[in-house]
């Protein structure tokens, strides 16, 4: 007998590999777990302004790069102008141009961002230290003073830049700082006291969210660098950190807006919050991320619910394995009940179960009868295929004449099978009795009705077609329960004169 | 209690299904070998090259058309049964005891029509009750005149022993008798009575109807385990010698005791059930893991049979 330990290491790696497959999709593809999840998204809408100067115009607007938000969907509208978007390394921006603008233009830009719950602001690289600032005479002492002050209170960059806040917005400041802010914004002489010692910093601008409002204007911050992050100052109003409904819409630290050939140029901001499937939203991101090769989504929607029918199959058929196996129920025909579940699930299943023994209890009626006449097993079971067709045709008349739209659905079940169950079936009556035949039925229906209730689950059959790895896990459970050599359940009540004495 | 509790079965070494299907059918039964036991004809001709009793052979059909001959084969036998060559679990056999003037009587005393033994053959060849519904063959075989030994202990049927034999040992063994309950057949779920017969002695040493102890036959009302096998090393040696024939080391005999001719081999089963624990009352493991623990062995069948009686009897 050979070793055990490589098959355990199969089923392990398939066990793993499945599991680890659906928790990648769910946190990386942001897959809800659970069917039904909404997601929060916001609209919003940029509105560039200008008044033209009859001279060729070119406006650069800098499109928002967050980290806390993915975008999900952008367009750009302006008549009458070209436009391209580029993405280079500092940062993205769309550019529209035209020959000649005359009076009052109005270009407009919509995105739709979700949260991606990435609030931190990582650096890819390490940023170049700043050129140090060239303070004017009258500035300089007060401004060498100033730091020097804050830079003996603090140990890292981000210690120093606090400090520096703190100082800025102090109920009292010191006359130093009083001078400096006297020809000075807060955050330019923020930034400007960080580079005089090379520490990197910028001042990016950002939109604060909220939903349904109009008329909005970004709002500056300024970005300090510290050790392979990016944090938030607002040496305004001395707050640090980022703001929950924050949107960082320009984080290149150079304009947001320039308007070659116009001037009066504004820009205004409207938002919007709405809610939308969480899966929906997953699979638009995946497909924006070209991160679709291989999935089922890239399916015409035809075949996708194609899929998702056949792939609550492996549902039904552990279900199966697990009764036979662990419980020892009785079927007649191994895999029988599995398709009657699948069409169970189009007819809803009380309807499924009555049309079920409507069916077979009239086809056992006239089977009774083809017995009588000496035919071949062959021609006779065609003749119950045929017979069978003819049922479900004047049960589907019937139900429609008494107005019951789910006696249509009758239509659903696989016909060959149900004349193999009605020829089986009747062949036990007469060999075993009708006794056997409710009970191996019996056993067929209760399996059939328990792997449809696994299947019409909602949450099962989002997660087969959602999370593909969790077929790994049913194939590795297959596998396993195929290895089990223990008692199964009902043979705990049938061996059980066998524990008593002794 | 309702259930029984698995480490109590476990402690009396009561074999399950799934252990019997993975740790002795899937491990010593070699498929190839299947068509020897799953084949009706194969077995009985095999059993016939090797000197094994087998109840005689009047004819086979195996076309529609031969079923015409049937008629000629049987009329001047005082009774034939006609089963399948390929069916399982008792299934399409049916028992003519009684033919006179070219009319059928079945052991109930119902007559059988001709039509109805057409049609019954029909069915046999188009694979009505063999596995998987592939075609079949019909073979007609003489009438066992089955031992007044078992008169009393038997309502309509043929009472046949059961003994499985692992790698060549016999190890358990059972007496299964008809009742009406079971419709003269001897499947014991449908109400026939299973006795655990001692390996040693071929004596009863525990009855069972639908997995309940019983004392008395319910029809006859004899003493269950107060019946002795005879010819019980005969049967003993007959069924381990199956091994050698079919190279299966988890085997189920099912044999019959003939008035005339002793015991004779009906079939073979590569896939036993399990009720014979219950009918022994005592679980199979501990003689399986006993054989297992012996390793190879080159024992001959006597020395096997010996052996067996030795270790395996309910008493040692």
């Amino acid at each position: 007998m050979h070793s055990k330990k490589p098959f355990y290491i199969l089923v392990a790696l398939l066990f793993i590999s499945g599991i680890a497959a659906s928790v990648y999709r769910g946190i990386e593809h942001s897959v809800p777990f659970l069917p039904g999840k909404q997601v929060q998204s916001w609209a919003v809408d940029a509105k560039v302004s200008f008044q033209g100067t009859g001279e060729p115009a070119e406006v650069s607007f800098s499109l928002p790069e967050d980290p806390a938000y993915e975008i999900l969907v952008e367009n750009a509208t302006s008549p009458g102008y070209g436009l391209t978007i580029t993405d280079n390394a500092i940062d993205r921006r769309a550019i529209w141009s035209i020959r000649r603008a005359v009076g009052i233009q109005d270009l407009y830009y919509k995105v739709t961002l979700i949260p991606t719950g990435q609030d931190k602001l990582i650096a890819d690289k390490t940023p170049d230290t700043p050129a140090v600032y060239k303070w004017p005479a009258t500035e300089q002492a007060a401004a060498e003073q100033a730091i020097e002050e804050v830079w003996s209170k603090s140990a890292t960059n981000l210690s120093f830049a606090q400090q520096l806040n703190k100082d800025l917005n102090a109920n009292e400041r010191s006359q130093n700082i009083e001078l400096l802010l006297t020809s000075n914004s807060p955050n330019k002489l923020f930034i400007r006291m960080l580079h005089s010692k090379g520490i990197p910093a910028k001042e990016v601008s950002g939109l604060y969210l909220e939903d349904q409002r109009r008329r909005q204007q970004l709002s500056n911050f300024v970005e300090v660098y510290n050790d392979g992050q990016w944090h938030l100052f607002n040496a305004e109003d001395g707050s640090q950190g980022r703001p929950d409904n924050l949107l960082l819409w320009d984080r290149s630290g150079t304009s947001v807006l320039d308007v070659i050939g116009g001037v009066n140029s504004q820009v205004n901001f409207s938002m919007l919050q709405d809610t939308r499937s969480a899966l929906a939203t997953a699979i638009d991101v995946m497909k924006n991320d070209n991160a679709l090769d291989f999935s089922l989504y890239q399916l015409p929607l035809e075949e996708q619910s194609l899929f998702k029918g056949i792939l609550l199959i492996p549902i039904g058929v552990l279900m199966v394995v697990f009764l036979r196996v662990l419980i020892g129920i009785k079927t007649s025909g191994t895999f029988m009940p599995v398709l009657i579940a699948l069409a169970f699930i189009q007819t809803t299943l009380i309807t499924g179960l009555v049309g079920f023994l409507l069916i077979v209890s009239f086809g056992l009626m006239i089977r009774s009868y083809l017995s009588e006449l000496n035919l071949l097993l062959i021609s006779r079971i065609s003749a119950v295929i045929i017979v069978v067709i003819g049922i479900i045709g004047l049960f589907t008349l019937l139900s429609y004449k008494f107005g019951l739209s789910e006696g249509l659905t009758i239509t659903f079940f696989p016909m060959i099978i149900l004349a193999w169950t009605i020829e089986r079936m009747s062949i036990l009556w007469e060999e075993e009795g009708p006794k056997e035949v409710v009970v191996q039925g019996g056993g067929s229906l209760f399996v059939a009705t328990l792997a449809y209730l696994a299947m019409s689950a909602t949450w099962v059959q989002h997660w087969v077609f959602n999370f593909l790895g969790i077929h790994l896990v049913i194939l590795a459970l297959v596998l396993l329960m195929g290895q089990y050599t223990g008692y199964r359940l009902l043979e705990l009540k049938r061996f059980r004169p066998l524990a008593g004495e002794k | 209690m309702f259930l029984a509790s698995p480490s109590v079965l476990k402690r009396n070494g009561v074999l399950g299904m799934n252990k019997r299907n993975i740790d002795y059918i899937g491990r010593y039964n070699p498929r190839k070998y299947y068509k020897r036991v799953d084949d009706k004809l194969t077995t009985k001709q095999l059993a016939l090259a090797n000197n094994i009793a087998v109840p005689d052979l009047i004819g086979t059909v195996s076309e529609q058309h031969g079923i015409a001959d049937i008629p000629a084969m049987v009329n001047d036998t005082d009774g034939f049964v006609i089963k399948p060559s390929k069916g399982s679990g008792g299934k399409g056999i049916l028992v003519v005891t009684k033919v006179e003037h070219g009319r059928y009587y079945k052991p109930n005393g119902q007559e059988v029509t001709p039509s109805e033994v057409y049609r019954h053959v029909s069915n046999v060849l188009s694979g009505l009750f063999s596995l998987g519904g592939k075609p079949d063959v019909a073979i007609v075989e003489g009438l066992i005149q089955f031992d007044p030994v078992f008169d009393g202990y038997s309502y309509e049927g043929v009472p046949d022993i059961r003994l499985i034999i692992f790698k060549g040992f016999p190890i358990m063994g059972m007496l299964r008798l008809s009742t009406a309950a079971s419709d003269g057949k001897a499947n014991l779920h449908q109400g026939a009575v299973g006795v655990g017969i001692d390996i040693a002695t071929g004596k009863g040493l525990h009855a069972v109807q639908f997995d309940q102890p019983v004392d008395y036959h319910p029809d006859t009302q004899k003493k269950l385990i107060s019946i002795a096998v005879p010819q019980w090393d005969t049967l003993l040696h007959t069924a381990s010698m199956a091994y050698e024939m079919s190279e299966l080391g988890y085997l189920g005999t099912d044999m019959v005791l003939d008035k005339n001719k002793g015991p004779l081999l009906l079939e073979l089963n590569a896939r036993p059930g399990l009720a014979i624990q219950i009918a022994n009352g005592r679980g199979i493991l501990p003689n399986l893991r006993h054989v297992e623990n012996m390793g190879n062995h080159n024992m001959t069948v006597e020395e096997r049979v010996a052996y067996a009686k030795i270790h395996f009897s309910a008493n040692s």
